[in-house]
């Protein structure tokens, strides 16, 4: 009898298995169509886009296109390709993810451990700044840079992300924070550790995983931000995404797909090699709760 | 002036008053333990000692010197805290030498002190381990050589023990008396565990909501509870309290427990003075499951031995003794036999009340009669 039990539960195991997989499969395809369609019109020549079936695979393998996309195509006015522009995107970025991570990480300290009056309401009104949509913040955003003599600078855009992210970043470390062991602090602080070194000495070697959180999430967010860029850059600090849109709306001459998706790519690339470095320490990191001391 | 004095000390959180006017004095070498129920206050105490928490009035002297407004690393106190509060991300050693680091002790100095309370408490296998690979025991140690190593004043332990099972915690008892007996330095210590208290303390301070109910030596406290909190939290099992009157017949006073029949009449040999005023009224009679015995059993010194016949409702074997359960006074009472052989559950038999060993408390303000 127990026996027989277990050989249906084992066969029920293998079809639910297989079904589970099948599944599975059909929506991994579907994900990843899109990215086969622009890797492989990348590498095409034009004609054969226009003649041909999007998803077909190249006859004529060219990286041509990606060349293009990267230095020569007309964003604009100069022919200047994307690349001046990934490093603006690059050279804003970088800051803005350091500084939106520490000062939230300060934050969540601060909010956590160093408690004071009103603590409460402080990490309230952060809180509500993360649902806050970025349009409403334009105009007053565009008065404040201009009045700090920041506008159409990498710096304001820096300033502009720090400011917005700092909701999200506070929110993380001090979720993280909160079930940090407050006698550990209290132990420091016996110990004769002060508020900054206490941070640096006891916090910050345990906060691995939220920290890889927070960095993906902040460096997502900042890379793929269209709004800010377009809304508060010049020529010269313009990030990535919104030279992407002018290569893309361009409207001189033909519309060269092949360049277009090589560059698109190009945009998301950086991203992309976040996730795949750190991406498992961010799903361990959103799970991570209290630290065993 | 004693080593550490704390006079009418209060602490509030928003509304809620924690600690209502507390005093305590330790002598210099003192082992003070802080014994009572969970969220009496006893943590509370402890960190206002350290200075963890600020405190609403009051005055906090160690060795001659107010520390209320001095930071707790200045106050020349080490903590063992009930979770070990060990760094996570620093090894043993440097756990142990944090504080030495943080007071800018050179790396020479520090690790001999490392080695040498490594030596005391034989954790020098350990020292280049993470907190995290050390099993509890190990931890606690660990703890306790953070502690050790600064060479403090004054020890502050809370609940150091509670988290180690049944065993260990016997043995590391034993080990942190033989370091106080060792090293002489003054300790307050927390604990809810009334055994540790006795077997550890030099004073013993019973905490009850905020308000300490008594202060003095383990004997003092174990034989002149204060009050019924006192008597019944001391001890295990705990006193035996039971409702009864004082009868004044023919000058010596008796004490009389209702029964289902009759009553049961004993005679009160050396009463306490103010006893006499309750002649006719109500009093709860305390009597320890010690002083309840079989007649054979008896302490032999006893001068005033009372005997009376009680039904046997439960008996409980623990090896040494027996515990066996009766009823007094509409009460369970528990008495302790040492010979258990004939004793069955509903036979009358006879018991030895030791009435130079019972304490009488007023049943309305709940304080020990003297
Ligand atoms: N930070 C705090 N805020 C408010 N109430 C507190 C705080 N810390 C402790 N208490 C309260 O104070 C009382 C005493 O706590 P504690 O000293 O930790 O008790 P114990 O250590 O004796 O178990 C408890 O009722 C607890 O709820
Ligand atoms: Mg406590």
């Amino acid at each position: 009898m127990s026996a027989a039990s277990k050989d249906t539960a084992l066969r029920t195991g293998v079809i639910a298995r297989a079904l589970i997989y099948a599944i599975l499969l059909v929506f991994a395809v579907f994900y990843l169509l899109p990215l086969f369609v622009m890797l492989v019109n990348s590498v095409k020549p034009l004609e054969e886009i226009r003649q041909g079936n999007m998803l077909a695979f190249p006859e004529l393998f060219t990286i041509e296109p990606w060349i293009q996309a990267w230095g020569e195509a007309q964003i604009g006015v100069q022919p200047t390709g994307l690349k001046p522009y990934f490093i603006n995107s690059l050279v804003m970025v970088i800051p803005a993810v350091i500084i939106s991570t520490l000062l939230g990480a300060i934050n969540g300290y601060v909010l956590t451990k160093w408690q004071f009056p009103g603590h409460r309401i402080v990490f309230g009104l952060m809180l509500f700044s993360c649902f806050i949509p970025f349009q409403i913040v334009l105009i007053p955003m565009a008065r404040i840079l201009g009045m700090l003599d920041l506008a159409g600078t990498t710096y304001g855009l820096i300033l502009v992300h720090v400011v917005y992210g700092l909701g999200f970043t506070t929110l993380f470390f001090r979720n993280y924070y909160d079930a940090f062991p407050t006698e550990l602090i209290r132990a420091a602080t016996i110990d004769g550790a002060g508020f900054f070194r206490i941070f640096q000495r006891i916090l910050l070697p345990s906060s691995g995983p939220i920290i890889v959180v927070t960095v993906i999430w902040q460096f997502t967010n900042v890379w793929n931000d269209f709004l800010f860029g377009a809304s508060f850059a010049d020529f010269d600090s313009q990030p990535m995404t919104v030279a992407l849109n002018n290569l893309v709306s361009s409207s001189t001459g033909v519309k060269e797909y092949n360049v277009h998706f090589a560059g698109a790519i190009l945009a998301a690339l950086p991203t992309l090699i976040v996730y795949i470095v750190s991406g498992r320490y961010f799903v361990r990191g959103l799970m991570a709760g209290a630290v065993k001391g | 002036m004693a080593f550490l004095e704390i006079n009418r000390l209060h602490k509030q959180y928003g509304n809620v008053e924690v600690l209502k006017g507390v005093d305590i004095a330790i002598e210099e070498g003192g082992f003070l333990v802080l014994v009572g129920p969970s969220g009496c206050g006893k943590s509370t105490l402890l960190n206002s000692i350290a200075g963890l928490e600020s405190i609403t009035s009051g005055e906090i002297a160690i060795d001659g010197k107010v520390v209320n407004d001095l930071h707790p690393s200045k106050r020349d106190i080490a903590m063992v805290f009930q979770s070990y509060a060990l760094y996570p991300s620093m090894s043993v050693a440097e756990n142990i030498a944090f504080g030495l680091e943080m007071r800018g002790v050179s790396k020479a100095e520090r690790e001999e002190a490392i080695q040498g309370v490594a030596g005391m408490l034989q954790i020098e296998h350990l020292l280049k381990r993470r907190p995290g690979q050390l099993s509890g025991g190990q931890r606690q140690r660990v703890a306790m050589g953070r502690a050790l190593v600064r060479d403090p004043k004054l020890f502050l332990f809370d609940e150091p023990l509670s988290n180690l099972d049944a065993k260990l915690r016997v043995d590391m008892r034993t080990e942190i008396k033989r370091l106080h007996q060792k090293l002489g330095t003054t300790i307050v210590y927390v604990t809810h565990d009334q055994i540790e208290a006795m077997t550890l303390a030099t004073q013993i301070a019973v905490l009850k909501d905020g308000i300490l109910q008594q202060v003095g030596s383990p004997d003092e406290v174990y034989s002149k509870p204060a009050n019924m909190f006192v008597a019944d939290f001391m001890g295990s099992p705990t006193m035996n309290l039971i409702e009864a009157r004082i009868e004044n017949g023919s000058g010596a006073l008796s004490v009389e427990i209702p029964q289902r029949d009759r009553s049961l009449s004993l005679p009160v040999p050396r009463p306490p003075s103010s006893l006499q005023s309750y002649s006719g009224k109500s009093v709860v009679l305390g009597i320890r499951p010690e002083d309840i015995t079989d007649p054979d059993g008896a302490d032999p010194k006893a001068e005033h031995i009372a005997h009376a016949n009680c039904s046997v409702e439960v008996v409980e074997p623990t090896g040494a003794d027996t515990f066996v359960v009766t009823q007094l006074g509409g009460k369970e009472v528990t008495g302790r036999m040492r010979n258990a052989a004939g004793l069955s559950v509903g036979a009358d038999v006879p018991f030895a009340f030791n009435m130079g060993k019972i304490h009488f408390f007023d049943p309305a303000t709940e304080q020990r009669i003297a």
